[in-house]
């Protein structure tokens, strides 16, 4: 294996700017691409989101972007289904493991490259024209799809008559998630074939920094859950093109037109799709609970708390969440018995989840606490990631589901544990490994602001929707004005939707700390941070032959911090145990 | 390394923590025990019981919300870098085992605990002499049917439907049994009387919601999903679809009357009259 990765890894660069930087076959380049894409897909999100939030908010108020500057009941849902389908895929899935995954896992196990590095870019190019498509489908007739991004079937998969952006629209957003899940697939056999076979010398797994856990186990997931996805996608562009009724069953009649459709099963689609959509979930949020046990660790000098623990809860929540998908459906119509099967598997991969708390609390006791902006982000992401997690607690419970279950509610709950804990991971791993990708630091200050801006913008953001889900209030509506109880609880919406525009704007922050630091930020170190893994022992920026064809040997676990009689307060992985200074 | 030591020294970002985070519990304990925005009344003896496992739920996570968000905030400030040296500590195995079978304890009890609920909804079917209404959802309307004096549903026929001759579920007018259905645009029914929902979707899935039952149950095409419930008062509760359904989604609502026996009979004998001419 070895071999082949070192023969498309000559010591020196490509030269010209494209095979550089465009069509590259470095896994570092590949990694800033998808970063750069996942920043793109998040700006748009983000915007679309503050859209969304203005006309809760101000009913009336004028929008730029839409006809007459009147955001109508289909624009807000396109507005919906876009902004979930960019976040989830192009951000979620995308940043933490194919972006940061793709620099760092090479560098943190010592190896050249990724195993199949043509595939690497073939994941990312595949994935970016998944993104084309999908912007594509806001421009053409119908514009995009209204369904959200779960496109329940059959609203998905009847074409047309089911809504405005239900025709060209939601055939390219299928087409889009397609290619995205081949993308995927690629992407998730590259990891595993590096993972297991390019590790270094003397790094064996339970040596493997616990980011590289995470990245390693999400590709597992990855490998098992697009292909179900994909098979889902396969059989709605059938329904839609070929007439086929794998998800449409018979007499449906819509805008009193019969379709001519029998036998298909709507909940065959939701079963398909939540089999993908819950490992899908912790393929978001893995990678980052890596990045989280790393930075902590790093920045309170001392070894991950129970690092087996973490590992075996990682594997065991990778495992679990093949098996709990059914709690998206407990009101769907599918069997009440099986509920109780679902409800008590989620309720278990909650002690996993626990398991990873407490130990990253452990991890923060007795420790030496250095408040950098990246640890910051990796204190807020376990806040997050309680506050987040116990509120999930309810939903496991069917009987409470039946209250909750599409409410405000939920979208709190999957917003903070989801979508902001995992875009905190990117945030700290921003911070944390920005030095060693451009070689200058971000502003500490700018960061802490930001922190600061955005900690207290979340919750501000996100609870009080579970108390909009108290009062029964729905999601996925475009406007509260035809529900008395909704209507009475429009200062809340206000005040969520001031919230957001204020959290939004202090992204401002990050990017112009992000870009400016890029060109003029303060020079780094090769190892600023004091920390223990391979990605410290190279020279800062990386060259393109990571380790100068001088691979690596590992000779001790990855979060040696503070060992006792050692003159510094971390041993490094690749040190000659002769080459450790011991205390005088 | 610079960097490193201009980040150690300061208690600032730790009180900063430790006062946002206290903030954070505070506020959420104050919304929860004032009740601030909360659940309307339940109107079924299985509402209160859901709210009864709510309210357990509650407090168990509540101690475990309060205690780890204190304790994080407790740890940033205890731990920041005054000079100290940390602490080499690899991890406990005690520790491990102990939270590990703790929260195994409390997460799977709480799941145990709330299937009797779950069950009063939806195992068994309703107490008999239920009375019985078929719920349909369509893009963006419910309408709700009742059997008539016959007590038989009539057949429906797809091809029938039109909405705007007055047929918005395609009723079948051979079917004898069909003539004296009643078809109504809001849900009436009795206080007090066991009811059978029987849910169904004309098009799309639907979500049939009524907060104050404290039940959903999507409406989906293709299927005939029944629910039951016997309520305790009587009053006017608003019918939201809860299931992305099309563009005017949100629009699509109607209202429930319970009402008591004698007004319920009233109405029914009004529709009748209705249907007869």
């Amino acid at each position: 294996m070895s071999s082949h990765a070192h023969s498309v890894h000559h010591a020196e660069a490509p030269k010209g700017f494209i095979r550089h930087y465009i069509f590259s076959l470095d896994h570092k380049i590949i990694g800033t691409q998808y970063i750069l894409l996942g920043l793109s897909a998040v700006t748009i999100g983000m915007i679309l989101s503050v859209l969304m939030r203005i006309h809760l908010g101000w009913p009336n108020a004028h929008i730029w972007g839409f006809a007459n500057g009147i955001m109508t009941p289909e624009d807000y849902l396109r507005t919906v289904t876009m902004h979930g389908t960019l976040m989830v895929f192009f951000v979620l899935t995308t940043v933490p493991q194919s972006g940061f995954g793709n620099y760092f896992l090479p560098i943190q196990i010592g190896a050249p490259d990724m195993a199949f590095p043509r595939i690497n870019m073939l994941s990312f190019w595949v994935t970016f024209l998944a993104m084309i498509v999908l912007l594509a489908a806001a421009f053409v007739p119908g514009g995009a799809p209204i369904s959200g991004w779960t496109a329940y079937a059959p609203l998905s998969s009847i074409g047309e008559i089911a809504g405005p952006g239900q025709g060209l629209g939601q055939t390219l957003w299928v087409v889009s998630i397609a290619l995205f899940c081949g993308a995927s697939l690629m992407s998730g056999l590259n990891f595993l074939a590096t993972t297991i076979d390019l590790r270094a010398k003397g790094l064996s797994l339970m040596r493997m920094p616990l980011t590289v856990w995470g990245w390693f186990i999400t590709a597992c997931l990855a490998v098992l859950a697009f292909g179900v996805l994909l098979a889902a996608c396969i059989l709605v562009l059938l329904d839609r093109l070929a007439y086929t009724s794998f998800f449409i069953p018979g007499g449906l009649s819509v805008s009193g037109q019969l379709l001519n459709h029998s036998g298909g099963s709507p909940l065959l689609y939701q079963h398909l799709f939540w089999f993908f959509g819950h490992p899908e979930v912790y393929i978001a949020i893995l990678p980052g609970m890596g990045i989280i046990s790393h930075v902590l660790s790093t920045f309170s000098r001392k070894p991950v708390f129970g690092y087996k623990a973490m590992v075996y809860s990682l594997s065991a929540i990778g495992f679990l969440s093949f098996t709990v998908w059914g709690h998206h459906m407990f009101i769907s119509g599918m069997s009440p018995y099986s509920a109780i099967a679902f409800s008590v598997l989620t309720l278990v991969i909650g002690v996993p989840s626990a398991i990873k708390t407490f130990n990253w609390l452990g991890t923060l006791w007795g420790g030496r606490i250095q408040f950098t902006a990246a640890m910051l982000f990796a204190i807020g992401f376990v806040s997050l990631f309680v506050t987040g997690g116990l509120s999930g607690i309810f939903l496991a419970q069917p009987a409470l589901d039946l209250y909750l279950h599409d409410t405000y509610y939920v979208i709190g709950h999957f917003h903070l544990i989801m979508g902001v804990a995992a875009i905190f991971a990117m945030f700290a791993a921003s911070y944390f490994w920005f030095p060693k990708m451009f070689g200058r630091h971000m502003n500490e200050t700018l960061g802490k602001i930001h922190f600061w801006c955005t900690f207290v913008g979340v919750y501000s953001i996100f609870m009080p929707m579970h108390y909009l889900g108290y009062e029964g209030d729905a999601r996925r509506y475009s406007s509260t004005e035809a529900v008395h109880y909704m209507t009475e609880m429009h200062a809340v919406y206000l005040f969520i939707s001031i919230a957001a525009i204020i959290t939004a704007t202090a992204q401002l922050f990050f990017y112009w700390n992000f870009f400016s630091s890029w060109i003029k930020g303060k020079k780094a170190d090769q190892n600023p941070w004091h920390g223990t893994t391979l990605e410290w022992s190279v020279p800062t920026p990386v060259p393109h032959d990571n380790f100068g064809g001088k691979l690596p040997i590992i000779y001790r676990g990855p979060y040696e911090y503070s060992v006792p009689g050692m003159a510094d307060d971390y041993v490094p992985q690749h040190l000659a145990p002769e080459l450790v200074a011991r205390a005088k | 390394m610079g960097l490193r030591k201009s980040c150690s020294g300061s208690a600032a970002p730790a009180v900063l923590l430790a006062i946002v985070l206290l903030i954070l519990v505070g506020s959420t304990l104050y919304f929860h025990i004032a009740k601030t925005w909360w659940f309307p009344p339940a109107i079924t003896p299985v509402g209160h019981e859901i709210d009864q496992q709510f309210m357990i739920t509650l407090v168990a996570t509540g101690i475990v919300f309060v205690l780890a968000q204190v304790a994080l905030a407790y740890l940033v400030y205890a731990y920041r870098d005054h000079g100290q040296k940390a602490r080499f500590v690899r991890g406990s195995h005690t520790l491990e085992v102990i939270w590990t079978t703790a929260t195994l304890i409390i997460f799977v009890g709480l799941g145990v605990m709330a299937q009797h609920a779950w069950g009063q909804v939806h195992f068994g079917g309703p107490a008999p002499g239920a009375l019985q209404v078929e719920v349909t959802g369509q893009q963006f309307v419910w309408n709700f049917r009742y059997a008539g004096p016959d007590g038989q549903f009539g057949k429906l026929n797809p091809k029938l439907i039109d909405a705007s001759v007055g047929n918005p579920l395609g009723l079948d007018p051979n079917d004898p049994s069909s003539k004296d259905d009643i078809v109504s645009p809001d849900l009436y029914v009795p206080v007090g009387r066991p009811i059978e929902l029987l849910i169904r979707s004309q098009d799309v899935i639907h979500s049939f919601f009524v907060r104050e039952l404290r039940v959903k149950q999507d409406a989906l095409p293709g299927l005939v999903i029944p629910i039951h419930f016997t309520t305790t008062t009587t009053g006017d509760f608003e019918i939201t679809c809860n299931q992305l359904c099309g563009s005017n989604h949100y629009h699509m609502h109607a209202m429930m009357h319970v009402m008591s026996d004698a007004d319920f009979e009233k109405w029914e004998q009004q529709q009748e009259a209705q249907n007869a001419q």
